[in-house]
């Protein structure tokens, strides 16, 4: 009788198996609902159709490339990786892109920033960062047209039938002009008037709403991100170190600067406003192209951190999540082998 | 109660000790035919004594060892020698080693046994040589000669007995415990006189409180501590073992002794105590036959026996068996063909049905989730030495420690993409021993290149030398030319 000849172990953790990395995956969608929720009733219905239109047109380019590279359609595709990429994207984009640009993002990301790479586990750069930033370089009126919040209740606040014509047709509704419903956000205003030298606390008491109000619209959003973020933690879906780090990281250098020279902008905005929660727990933490080793999880996140608070202060960008975390997606393999736990018998 | 001390990682497996540990110990049927490999110890070869065609007694030395590091083969049975030939035994490469084929002539005579001897008034090295001519191993897996470890000129503060049996699966050590604990104090006894130690340790993991209970009772009027630890696989692994009890790490290329620890098997105990107080070589010893098959169970089974041999007796294979492994299911290896023999580390033969097992859950790639590194018990960051092994970067493997890899397999078993990691890593260690090999090779020819230039030389000059003595009037330049220097 002749037998497989396979290599040890032959057996393997089932209940860790159950750990698939499709589950971390949904989990991670999952843990995006709130905070798109958030951004429906403020923004509309706008996030959504990004949403959709990028699910479909991810898994549409993700089943082209796997199909090119000879890959196990169903094996691969029900890692849903591409749906995470499509929901990392969508929620950064402004609520009312256009279709192409959300198509043309998601299009680079996964053909050029995941596939080319080599796939899932290959790419070196976060793929959804990629799309973003190519997106923010090519396109930068359609890529910070932001809307102004509004419940959605308010006669400001566009239909889904609006919403899809907007983004399809570029078409808006009459009642409507482009100057009425778009604005800055509260980042880039304090980003733009700091260089006019204005006070900070006088701009800080007129653009920071009240929790309450209906133009709070980003600060609900990031509570749900955040909301999302924690539980990820807490199921372990994600490692704490990287949001901790990178949080930590942008408290620690916002608040040196704010005690020596109150014309910065104070931690808590830092922290309160953009995308640096969002970052935090769903855009640095994605495992493939961050940091691995415990310890340099944490230098990784607060590097991201670091990275962040100079774009923002001293850059040209308002906010600066994508490029801070594709600049440590360059440093994580040297982290990475700086990094090293201390080896089993290497003295202590 | 001692105080335990930790080590990073490990898994808690699922453990299938109850399907082989519920009866008790049985002996195998005598094989026809057995298959004696001459190699089933770490060092080299015994050299062989009999011929094809010479009748041997039980117990009858049959291989010679061979210099320090090597140990005796002794024939397990009564009867004839049919040959001496290269045959197939169970090695990870499927190699084929020398082997002495006895057929049984059913009598299982022994050979005149020794008396037994007091070993307290022996020199230790008349005990070492007696351990050594009885091919005693260490029967834990590692097969070390047992008299080299005990010879050691380093003072043993920490004496380890191990019993843990991490291995999920495997219970022969539990059963023997359990059966022969008098027996293996014996041993541990004789050990313990050689070595002199401060403590004495018998380790057992907590999952077998009836081996705990007859060790701890077989204990009960000497100074050795029975430890309970807790079921953690590697625990019994050397060193995460020594970690566990004293809180020291083996330095990494060390060995237990650079810190004053010894670890011995169970099993090795049983069979010191056999050779001292009996005179009886080791020929047999016992073996978990489980998995896949319809009657789980432990045997003592004579080396040489095939594994098919076993099988039988065990109510043969289960439907699917499809891979047979010598070992555990977390560090064995797959065997080729179910005719190959029993050796001295065999401790289990595990069926296995893995078809449908890869099929449900495919390879999947990396994603650097990071669970191998919180399992691993060296420290190392598994999923780095993946992808450099993958990608044939074989100075990055090293930078990332391969070589302190004990390939225990905690890794690829938690692995949620069910990536075959530990083959990796066996794979780039053998291409950088093979790297090596050309290395010393291609070193050596070019020191055998450097010495014939510089011979050819060196003959040139002698010619020339000849030369001008033969043509005085170049002479006085050469002499000017030797002054200047
Ligand atoms: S457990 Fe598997 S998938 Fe996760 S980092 Fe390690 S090798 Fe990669
Ligand atoms: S097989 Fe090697 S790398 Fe994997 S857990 Fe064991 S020691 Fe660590």
């Amino acid at each position: 009788m002749r037998f497989i000849m396979l290599n040890s172990p032959h057996t393997f953790s089932v209940s860790e198996s159950e750990i698939s990395v499709g589950r971390t995956m949904r989990r991670v969608l999952y843990a995006m609902v709130p905070g798109s929720v958030a951004c429906i009733w403020f923004f509309g219905w706008g996030i959504l159709i990004n949403i959709s239109v990028a699910t479909v047109v991810a898994l549409g380019a993700e089943a082209a490339m796997l199909t090119a590279r000879g890959k196990n359609l169903t094996l691969y595709l029900g890692d849903c990786s591409a749906i995470v990429t499509a929901w990392l994207l969508a929620i950064s984009l402004p609520q009312l892109a256009p279709w192409w640009i959300t198509t043309i993002g998601i299009i680079f990301a996964i053909v050029v920033a995941k596939h080319l790479y080599g796939g899932l586990g290959y790419n070196p750069f976060n793929p959804a960062m990629i799309g973003y930033v190519m997106l923010l370089i090519s396109f930068p009126i359609e890529m910070n047209a932001w809307l102004i919040p509004h419940c959605i209740w308010q006669p400001q606040a566009m239909s889904l039938i609006e919403v899809i014509k907007a983004t399809f047709i570029g078409v808006l509704p009459e009642r409507l002009s482009p100057d009425a419903i778009t604005g800055a956000t509260p980042l880039s205003i304090l980003h733009n008037n700091l260089e006019l030298e204005a006070s900070v606390t006088g701009m800080l008491n007129s653009y920071f709403p009240s929790i309450f109000n209906c133009s709070s619209g980003w600060e609900w959003m990031t509570s749900g991100f955040l909301a999302g973020g924690l539980w990820l933690v807490y199921t372990r879906t994600i490692d704490w170190r990287i949001p901790v780090g990178l949080l930590g990281g942008l408290i620690a250098i916002s608040t040196v600067f704010y005690l020596t020279d109150p014309h910065y902008l104070p931690p808590w905005f830092h922290i309160w406003s953009g995308a640096p929660i969002f970052g935090a727990f769903f855009i640095a933490t994605d495992p493939v192209t961050a940091s691995t080793t415990p310890l340099g999880r944490l230098i990784y996140g607060v590097g991201v951190g670091i990275i962040i608070y100079i774009i923002r202060s001293f850059g040209s960008y308002s906010d600066g999540v994508a490029f801070a975390v594709l600049m440590m997606n360059i440093a994580a393999p040297t982290i990475d082998l700086y990094t090293q736990p201390r080896l089993f018998g290497a003295g202590r | 109660m001692k105080d335990l001390f930790s080590f990073h990682g490990g898994v808690k497996a699922a453990s299938h000790k109850s399907e082989s540990n519920q009866q008790p110990i049985k002996s195998s049927i005598l094989p026809h035919v057995l298959t004696v490999p001459l190699r089933q110890h770490t060092g080299s070869i015994s050299k062989p004594l009999v011929k094809a065609g010479d009748h041997v007694l039980k117990g009858q030395m049959i291989g010679k060892p061979d210099g320090y590091m090597s140990a005796a083969i002794h024939a397990p049975t009564s009867g004839r020698v049919l040959d001496i030939d290269n045959k197939l035994v169970p090695h990870p490469s499927g190699l084929l080693d020398l082997c002495v084929l006895i057929e049984s002539d059913g009598e299982d005579r022994w050979i005149n046994r020794r008396e037994t001897v007091d070993y307290k008034s022996l020199h230790p090295k008349k005990v070492y040589n007696l351990l050594r001519s009885a091919g005693v191993v260490g029967l834990g897996g590692a097969v070390v000669p047992t008299a080299v470890k005990l010879n050691t000129s380093t003072a043993i503060d920490t004496l380890i007995l191990n019993g843990s049996e991490c291995g999920p699966w495997i219970t022969c050590d539990d059963l023997l415990m359990r059966e022969r604990a008098s027996e293996i104090i014996s041993g541990l006894h004789i050990i313990v006189h050689i070595l002199q130690p401060r403590e004495v340790l018998v380790s057992i993991e907590d999952d077998k409180p009836q081996a705990i209970s007859e060790m701890e009772a077989a204990c009960s009027s000497t100074s050795y501590r029975v430890v309970k630890i807790p079921t953690r696989y590697p625990s019994g692994s050397v060193k995460q073992l020594v970690a566990l009890l004293t809180g020291r790490e083996i330095p990494i290329n060390g060995l237990p002794v650079d810190i004053g620890v010894q670890c011995f098997n169970v099993g090795t105990a049983y069979a010191v105590h056999r050779t001292i107080e009996f005179g009886e070589p080791v020929i047999s010893r016992v073996v978990t036959i489980t998995g896949h098959v319809n009657q789980p169970q432990n045997m003592e089974v004579l080396f040489g026996t095939p594994f098919s041999h076993l099988i039988n007796q065990s109510g043969g294979y289960r439907y699917g068996v499809d891979q047979l492994i010598m070992g555990g299911p977390m560090m064995g290896f797959a065997v080729h063909d179910d005719q190959v023999p029993v050796i001295k580390a065999t401790n289990c033969i595990f069926a296995a049905r893995v078809a449908n097992f890869t099929l449900q859950y495919p390879v999947r790639p990396c994603i650097r989730c990071g669970v191998c590194v919180d399992v691993c018990p060296m420290n190392l960051l598994p999923q780095q030495l993946y992808w450099y092994a993958r990608a044939k970067e074989l100075d990055r493997v090293k930078d990332y420690h391969l070589f302190s890899c004990i390939e225990c397999g905690c890794c690829s078993y938690v692995c949620p993409s069910h990536i075959p990691l530990v083959q990796y890593y066996r794979y780039a260690k053998s291409e950088i021993w093979a790297q090596e090999k050309e290395k010393q090779k291609a070193d050596l020819a070019r020191r055998r290149y450097r010495a014939r230039v510089a011979r050819l030389e060196h003959k040139k000059q002698i010619r020339e030398a000849k030369l001008q003595e033969k043509a005085p009037v170049l002479m006085p330049n050469a002499n000017y030319n030797s002054r200047d220097m």
